[in-house]
């Protein structure tokens, strides 16, 4: 009878599941399993020719240096954005909380960059640096930097940093800033009257209280480096020169929807997906660990 | 009210012959000034007969284009035209049953059509292994060498012809503080019209028109030796890399920073509007020592495909559209208000005679070259896959200019690298 007592739940709070779990089963995970399907195959891109090819399209992954060179550069590329509009999110933050007269306009003033697309960000990105026009590229040539963004991967990876980093600091801003307001102001008047150091007070009272801002922030940006950034580098350099600036998934654009290539590049999600799992994966079972709420 | 019924009854039967009118719809990836040519050229193809009614509609880019029109086409929602690039022209025309050849849907239809009426570099690069013409050739362009008369006349130079005078001039130029050019979309001039111009294969399997090819001419003789230059005349500030980009490469000449620059015979109409000196256009250069006799060079920009499977009213629809823009009345507007060159001879003579390159001598320059003495290799090449092996030569190229690899390294990168793409398109055609 007590047994019988469990299977007596409405069906009403599965219902009103229903509309969540559609939305992701058909924007999620129908498409997911399509691209572990075509990973399989060699398509003509018309749909006439399907061919099953096995592991053919990860093998010529894992053998390319290009895919591999591409690898690091998102790695690295994603590692330097997010720590770079972490840090100087929080310094300005920092800063800003502590200002009385005239808050309002500095928040303002560090927020609005929200507002700009990363695509768009880009195209001012290209007028800034081009090579020919370009108002840095002519206060770095007279400062005696041969500046070159369509030649040189350094300094292509150097204006992608820039404009990525700039377009993301005012998001981490925000969430950094309503972090602080909700830090309560007791704590700080306690701490105050035992530590006199504003630095020591901030690395062992604020920045540990931040740290579930900071821990959501860094998923956040991480995502973002990885794939928001695709407006970015499809607007200032196309993944180039030499291939230096081929994010993962501009790779994956780029192979499949220029080149036509639907198998290597559904392979190269596949891939994509595993590995920002395991990275997920990897922040919730060890960086969270040290997080309090 | 009488009247007013009248007029009513009237509209309504006018309508309705409207209505009755067969619609088609035409994708194309050209935008601004010509966008609005191609709404102008559709907008009379409609008000010259009430039968059929185009509607085109702009999708993006070329890329953007054609990738809608595969979506589409897998949907079976496909338009009945759909405008596809040089480099995807072996996408389509591959791709069995995808699109209807020009010649038979004009046949078909009443039209007539013979290849001999269109101008010999046009002839042949959207026909198949037999001559029969696929794609009905739209927006054609070549590669052509523009130069600064001004700094020319200054340095007391002519415009070289061959790559052996580029290298004479070149030094001159030097001597007076000047780049001698640059040049926009290295794949395309440098090694496609290259091969063509030299009369030189591209790929194996007939240029990839008899079969899928598996091989692509780049890791030669004539490729290291012209790259090879190339990479000591940028060593030497001759020759001006600036990467892949395309205006990159066409700004500095705009600004006189170099004195010539390699790129498309559809360019002179912004550029002399854009400059302040005296722009002079003539052939792309050759090298003498390897053929004397240099010929015709092959066409880029892209061409219309009518999707097959669509009912008879629509293809003859599609036929009535190609046959109007084919007329030579029609091609001179599209040449004149854009640059691209005429398809037809017929269009070349009318414009001829209109007087036209009297006044515009550089627009006739492509037509010109398109029209040269041709060889066994200058029909054109149909390569699957192709725009990721020139991504493939982008990549390796910026590596060679700038010194980080060398040049007999570069070529065969690509030749291994694209050896793996084309044999995997070769699988996919059925």
């Amino acid at each position: 009878m007590e047994q019988r007592q469990q299977y007596t739940h409405s069906a009403l709070p599965y219902f009103l599941l229903v509309p969540q779990i559609a939305i992701i089963a058909i924007f999620f995970f129908y498409p997911a399993a399509e691209a572990v399907y075509l990973s399989f195959m060699l398509e003509d891109p018309w749909g006439q020719s399907s061919l099953f090819v096995g592991l053919e399209n990860y093998t010529i992954l894992f053998n390319s240096t290009e895919y591999l060179k591409s690898v690091v550069f998102t790695l690295g590329f994603a590692l330097v954005v997010s720590f770079l509009s972490l840090s100087i999110a929080l310094l300005l933050a920092v800063k800003a909380n502590n200002i009385l007269h005239g808050k309002g306009a500095y928040k303002i003033t560090l927020t609005w960059v929200y507002a700009v697309a990363p695509a768009v960000a880009g195209i001012m990105g290209g007028f800034m640096f081009n090579p020919h026009i370009g108002v840095f590229t002519e206060i770095f040539a007279s400062l005696g930097w041969d500046f070159s963004l369509y030649t040189d991967p350094f300094d292509a990876t150097f204006v992608l940093v820039l404009v990525s980093v700039w377009k993301q600091v005012s998001v981490n801003f925000i969430y950094f800033l309503a972090g602080l307001q909700s830090i309560s102001y007791a704590v700080n008047e306690a701490a105050m009257l035992d530590c006199e150091s504003d630095r020591r007070r901030f690395w062992t009272i604020t920045f540990p209280l931040l740290a579930p801002t900071g821990f959501f922030l860094l998923v956040i940006n991480l995502t973002y480096a990885f794939f928001e950034t695709f407006g970015v580098i499809d607007t200032l350099t196309s993944g180039g020169p030499g291939g230096g600036t081929t994010s993962l998934v501009y790779k994956i654009y780029r192979d499949g929807f220029i080149g036509t290539d639907l198998g290597g590049s559904a392979a190269q999600s596949v891939v994509l997906l595993v590995l920002v799992l395991a990275l997920t994966w990897v922040q919730f079972k060890f960086v969270e660990k040290r997080v309090h709420y | 009210m009488k009247k007013q019924l009248m007029t009513g009854v009237l509209a309504t039967l006018l309508s309705s012959t409207t209505m009755a009118a067969t619609d088609i719809t035409w994708w194309h990836a050209m935008s601004g000034q010509l966008g609005e040519t191609v709404n102008t050229i559709a907008r009379d193809f409609n008000a010259s007969q009430d039968e059929y009614n185009i509607k085109p509609v702009f999708k993006g880019s070329y890329v953007e284009t054609l990738t809608a029109g595969i979506a589409a086409y897998r949907a079976d929602q496909a338009p009945n035209i759909l405008q596809v690039a040089d480099v995807g022209a072996a996408t389509i025309i591959n791709a069995r049953g995808v699109a209807k050849p020009v010649e038979d849907i004009l046949v078909e239809s009443g039209y007539g059509f013979n290849n001999q009426d269109y101008i010999a570099g046009v002839r042949n690069f959207y026909a198949d292994s037999n001559g029969k013409m696929i794609g009905m050739p739209f927006n054609s362009s070549t590669p052509v060498l523009y130069y600064n008369k001004d700094i020319l006349a200054k340095v007391g130079v002519d415009a070289p012809k061959t790559y052996e005078e580029m290298e004479q001039v070149a030094s001159k130029l030097k001597e007076q503080g000047y780049a001698t050019f640059s040049q926009s979309l290295t794949p395309w001039i440098m090694f496609e019209n290259f091969k063509s111009r030299h009369n030189l294969p591209v790929a194996n399997k007939n240029n990839g028109f008899d079969a899928p090819a598996t091989k692509i001419m780049i890791n030669t003789p004539d490729m290291a030796m012209h790259f090879n230059k190339l990479k000591d005349w940028s060593d030497k500030g001759y020759y001006k890399y600036y990467g892949s980009d395309w205006d990159a490469n066409q700004t500095p000449f705009e600004k006189e920073q170099v004195a010539m620059w390699l790129g498309s015979s559809g360019s002179f109409g912004g550029l002399r509007n854009r400059v302040d000196f005296e722009l002079g256009t003539t052939y792309l250069p050759y090298w003498q020592s390897m053929n004397k006799d240099a010929g015709r060079t092959f066409i880029g920009g892209a061409a219309l495909f009518a999707i097959d499977g669509k009912p008879k009213k629509e293809q003859q629809a599609v036929a009535a559209f190609f046959s109007f823009l084919t007329s030579p009345e029609t091609q001179m507007f599209w040449h004149k208000s854009t640059g691209y060159v005429t398809v037809t001879k017929a269009a070349y003579a009318l414009t001829k005679k209109s007087g036209y390159y009297q006044e515009q001598p550089d627009a006739e320059v492509g037509v010109k070259q398109l029209s040269l003495p041709g060889g066994e290799w200058t029909k054109g090449y149909r390569l699957g896959f192709y725009s990721q092996i020139q991504e493939i030569m982008h990549r390796e190229f910026d590596n060679v200019f700038a010194n980080r690899i060398s040049v007999e390294k570069a070529l065969n990168n690509i030749d291994k690298e694209s050896q793996v793409i084309l044999s995997r398109f070769a699988r996919t055609v059925r």
